[in-house]
C-alpha cells in the first residue's frame, strides 16, 4: 500500500473507534469538554495523519508507526509497587502522581497537598470538579484545528495531570509525574492530556517521565498545556526513558504572561519513534522562556525534537539549547523555529544545538528557522556537529582512564550543558547515574 | 626502567624520528635538548601512546615489557607519565573528578585500595602544595581558561599525584614566570627517588639549574647526535646548536 491510502487506511481506523470510545465516557459526554472532542475528531478525520511531503515531517517517517492498528487503551489493572518504585525519582516519592495507559491510579500515587487551593489531581476528577478552570483553560493552547496529532490526543482526552496553583502561592516540593505503559498485556494507544495553570505570582516544579512495561508495541501520544501567568515561574522537566517498542508523539504548548520564566529541560533516551513538537508562546512583556534538550539514542532509534518560541510582545528573553549524542544508526532531528512578531521589539532570543555522532551511520538533520518580523532584536542560533574531542580522548587515557570510560566521561561532560539546569538535584543526580549507565552501552 | 631501540617513526608519511636509541635506569634523571620540529615532542607521544604516529621499526621496552604494544593507559598504569607540552582543554569535566578517577583508576590497577572523596581530598592538598597551586583550579574544568603558566602546573601536580615510575616532562618550563619555575623545579626535585626516572625535554639551560640531570642527549633531525653530562647543556646555551653540527662535520672530516 502506498503511503498515502495507507495513512488514510490507518486513520479511519483510529476515527472509527471514536464513537465506542464516546460510548464507554458514560455521563462525562455530557460535560462541555465533549464538545471539544467531537470537534477534534472531525478535525482529525480531516487532517489526517501527516506524509513525508509534508515540510514539517520531512526527517521523520512515521510508516513503521502507521502500520500498526492500535486499539484504545482500555482502564488497566493495577501494577505491582515495586515496578512502580524503580521509575520513582529520588526525594519525589511523596509528591508523586501515576498513571498507568494514561489513567490515574490513586492507588499509585501518593500526594499530599502542601498548601491552601493548590490542586494536584488527575484530569478525569477535574472535568468534574474543576469546570471552571477546565472552560478557561484545556484546549486553548493546543492547536487541535491544525496539528493532526493534538487533533487526535485531545479526541481521545480523558484523563492525564492537572495542576492548578493558586496566587500568590509556591509550591516547595517538586510534582513528580510518572507515565507507565503496561502493554504487558498487548498493545494500545493512549492520550495522555495534562494541563498546568501558574496563577499571578506563584511557583512550580514539575518532573513528568514516562516508562514502559512488558514488550509489545504501543503509541503514546501526549499532550501538555501550561498557562503561565503574570510573574509565575515554572519549571518543568520531561524524561522520556520508554522502551524501543514505543512510538511517542510529545506536544507541548505555553502561554506566558508579563514577567513570568518558563524553563523546560527535556530528556530523551527512549522509544523508538519519538516526536516532540514544543511551542512556547511569549505573548506578553518582559516574558522569559528558556527550553533545553537532551538526547541519546543508539540502534535505530529516531528522535526528532520540533521547537517553536513565539515571541508576541517586546522585552522577551529566549534561550534554547539543544544537545544530542547519536550511536549506531540512529537519526537525529532538530527544528528550532523563531518568531518574533512585528510589535515584539527588544527581543533576545538565543538559538543553539550541538550534536555529536558516534558512528559513521548516526545522523542529525538540524534546521535553525528564524523568521523575524521586528527590527530591533537580538537574535541568534548556531549548529554544530562533530565527533568526541580526540586530544581529550588521548588526554583522559594517557592519565590511566581506560578507553570506554574515557569515552563517557566526555559524553556526560557534554551533556552537562543541558543538565546543570536541571534545578532539583535529587533529579539531576538520579538521571546522571541512569545516563552514565547508558553511556557505557552507546 | 626504558630502553629504546633504534626507534623509527613517521607521521603522515614524513619519517620524524630516525634511529632514536636511549636507556634510562630507575633514579636518572635524562634531558633531551634539540631545535624545533626536530622530534623531542614526537618521541615524548609514541612513548605514550598517542596513536596519530606510526612506528615503522625499533622496539622499546619498559621494566621488561614491550612499551609499544600496550594502550595508553595500561602505559600510564604501569607508571608512564608524560606532562604535555599543550595540555588540552576538557570543557565540562571536573579538574578533581578526573584526577580522583585516573588516580583510583591507577591504584586498582596496581591492587590498592580506591581512595574515598576524603582520602583524596587530603591527598591532593598536600600534593598541590608542592608546586603551590592555586586549590581553586580544582573545581574548575580540565585546564579550561587556565593560563598557560596553570596549565604547566597543573601537569605537574598531576605528576605529584598519580606518582609514576617514568615522569616525561615535555617543555614543562616554557609558559612558567621565574619564580614558577623555581617553585615547579622544586616540586620535581622533591619527587625524584631511586625508584623514578625522569626525561626532561626543554630549550633552556635554565630548568636543568634547578633540576640537574644526570645526561643531556641533543636530538637533531631525528636522532640523538651528542650526548653528555649536564655541562653539555651549558655549552649548548654558550655555542648554539651550530656548534654540535660543525663539530660533527669536523669530525667527519678529521
Ligand atoms: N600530527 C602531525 N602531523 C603532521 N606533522 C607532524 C605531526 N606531529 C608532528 N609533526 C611534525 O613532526 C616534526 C617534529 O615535531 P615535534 O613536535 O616532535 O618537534 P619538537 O622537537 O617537539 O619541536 P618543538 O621544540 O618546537 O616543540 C615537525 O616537523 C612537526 O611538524
Ligand atoms: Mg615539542
Amino acid at each position: 500500500m502506498n503511503e498515502l491510502n495507507n495513512n488514510v487506511d490507518i486513520k479511519d481506523w483510529y476515527v472509527s473507534h471514536f464513537q465506542a470510545f464516546e460510548n464507554s465516557l458514560n455521563g462525562s459526554s455530557k460535560a462541555p469538554f465533549h464538545q471539544i472532542r467531537r470537534s477534534a475528531i472531525a478535525k482529525f478525520a480531516d487532517l489526517g495523519f501527516p506524509g513525508r511531503r509534508d515540510e514539517e515531517w520531512k526527517y521523520t517517517n512515521l510508516s513503521a508507526l502507521l502500520k500498526h492498528k492500535f486499539p484504545v487503551a482500555a482502564r488497566p489493572a493495577s501494577l505491582p509497587a515495586e515496578t512502580v518504585r524503580q521509575f520513582v525519582f529520588k526525594g519525589l516519592a511523596e509528591n508523586l502522581l501515576v498513571f498507568v495507559n494514561g489513567r490515574y491510579s490513586k492507588a499509585l500515587s501518593n500526594y499530599r497537598a502542601s498548601a491552601a487551593g493548590v490542586v494536584v489531581d488527575s484530569l478525569e476528577n477535574a472535568l468534574k470538579n474543576r469546570p471552571e478552570v477546565i472552560e478557561r483553560y484545556l484546549a486553548k493552547y493546543a492547536p487541535f484545528e491544525e496539528e493532526s496529532f493534538v487533533a487526535l490526543n485531545t479526541a481521545f482526552a480523558v484523563d492525564g495531570a492537572f495542576i492548578y496553583v493558586p496566587d500568590n502561592v509556591a509550591v516547595e516540593q517538586p510534582v513528580h509525574l510518572l507515565y507507565i505503559s503496561d502493554v504487558s498485556a498487548g498493545s494500545h494507544f493512549a492520550s495522555p492530556r495534562n494541563l498546568i495553570v501558574a496563577g499571578r505570582n506563584s511557583q512550580v516544579k514539575i518532573v513528568e517521565s514516562y516508562h514502559g512495561v512488558g514488550e509489545s508495541p504501543y503509541f503514546n501520544n501526549v499532550v501538555t498545556e501550561a498557562a503561565v501567568n503574570e510573574n509565575a515561574r515554572v519549571d518543568h522537566i520531561r524524561i522520556q526513558d520508554e522502551g524501543l517498542n514505543a512510538y511517542h508523539v510529545y506536544s507541548l504548548e505555553t502561554h506566558q504572561q508579563q514577567n513570568s520564566v518558563y524553563w523546560m529541560v527535556n530528556v530523551d533516551m527512549g522509544g523508538a519513534l519519538v516526536r516532540n513538537n514544543l511551542t512556547l508562546t511569549l505573548d506578553a512583556e518582559n516574558c522569559e522562556g528558556h527550553l533545553l534538550g537532551f538526547y541519546m539514542a543508539n540502534g535505530k532509534q529516531h528522535i526528532d525534537n520540533h521547537t517553536a518560541i513565539d515571541h508576541a510582545k517586546p522585552n522577551c528573553f529566549s534561550n534554547e539549547l539543544y544537545k544530542g549524542i547519536l550511536g549506531g544508526k540512529a537519526k537525529g532531528v532538530f527544528n528550532g523555529k523563531i518568531f518574533v512578531r512585528r510589535d515584539a521589539q527588544k527581543t533576545n532570543a538565543y538559538q543553539n544545538n550541538k550534536a555529536l555522532l558516534l558512528s559513521d551511520d548516526a545522523t542529525i538533520n538540524s534546521k535553525p528557522q528564524l523568521e523575524i518580523f521586528a527590527d530591533d532584536v537580538k537574535c541568534s542560533h548556531g549548529a554544530t556537529v562533530g565527533q568526541l574531542d580526540n586530544e581529550a580522548l588521548f588526554y583522559l587515557r594517557s592519565r590511566g582512564i581506560p578507553q570506554d570510560q574515557a569515552n563517557s566521561i566526555l559524553q556526560h561532560a557534554f551533556a552537562n550543558e543541558v543538565f546543570e539546569h536541571i534545578t532539583i538535584a535529587s533529579v539531576r543526580e538520579h538521571l546522571e547515574e541512569i545516563i552514565a549507565e547508558r553511556f557505557a552501552r552507546l | 626502567m626504558i630502553a629504546i631501540k633504534d626507534l623509527k617513526v613517521s607521521v603522515e608519511g614524513n619519517r620524524i624520528l630516525k634511529g632514536v636509541n636511549l636507556e634510562i635506569k630507575a633514579g636518572e634523571v635524562h634531558a633531551i635538548m634539540g631545535p624545533n620540529g626536530s622530534g623531542k615532542s614526537t618521541l615524548a607521544n609514541v612513548l605514550a601512546g598517542r596513536e596519530d604516529y606510526q612506528v615503522d621499526s625499533g622496539e622499546v621496552l619498559y621494566r621488561g615489557k614491550n612499551l609499544l604494544e600496550m594502550s595508553p593507559e595500561d602505559r600510564a598504569r604501569e607508571g608512564v607519565f608524560l606532562a604535555f607540552q599543550y595540555p588540552v582543554e576538557i570543557p565540562g569535566v571536573s579538574n578533581a573528578n578526573f584526577l580522583k578517577t585516573a588516580l583510583n583508576e591507577i591504584r586498582q590497577y596496581r591492587g590498592l585500595e580506591k581512595l574515598d572523596a576524603m582520602e583524596f581530598l587530603s591527598l591532593v592538598k598536600e600534593r598541590m602544595q608542592l608546586v603551590e597551586m592555586d586549590p581553586k583550579l580544582l573545581n574548575r574544568s580540565v585546564n579550561e581558561g587556565f593560563s598557560g603558566g596553570e596549565k604547566k602546573r597543573n601537569e605537574i601536580f598531576q605528576l605529584a599525584v598519580l606518582e609514576p615510575a617514568l615522569a616525561i616532562m615535555d617543555e614543562t618550563d616554557s609558559g612558567l614566570d621565574i619564580d614558577a619555575l623555581k617553585i615547579v623545579a622544586n616540586g620535581v626535585n622533591k619527587l625524584r627517588g631511586k625508584d623514578r626516572a625522569f626525561l626532561v625535554i626543554t630549550h633552556y639551560q635554565r630548568l636543568l639549574n634547578y633540576i640537574v640531570p644526570d645526561f643531556v642527549h641533543v636530538l637533531v633531525d631525528g636522532k640523538f647526535v651528542e650526548s653528555g653530562g649536564k655541562e653539555l647543556a651549558l655549552q649548548l646555551e654558550e655555542h648554539g646548536y651550530d656548534w654540535i653540527k660543525n663539530e660533527r662535520e669536523a669530525s667527519v672530516t678529521m
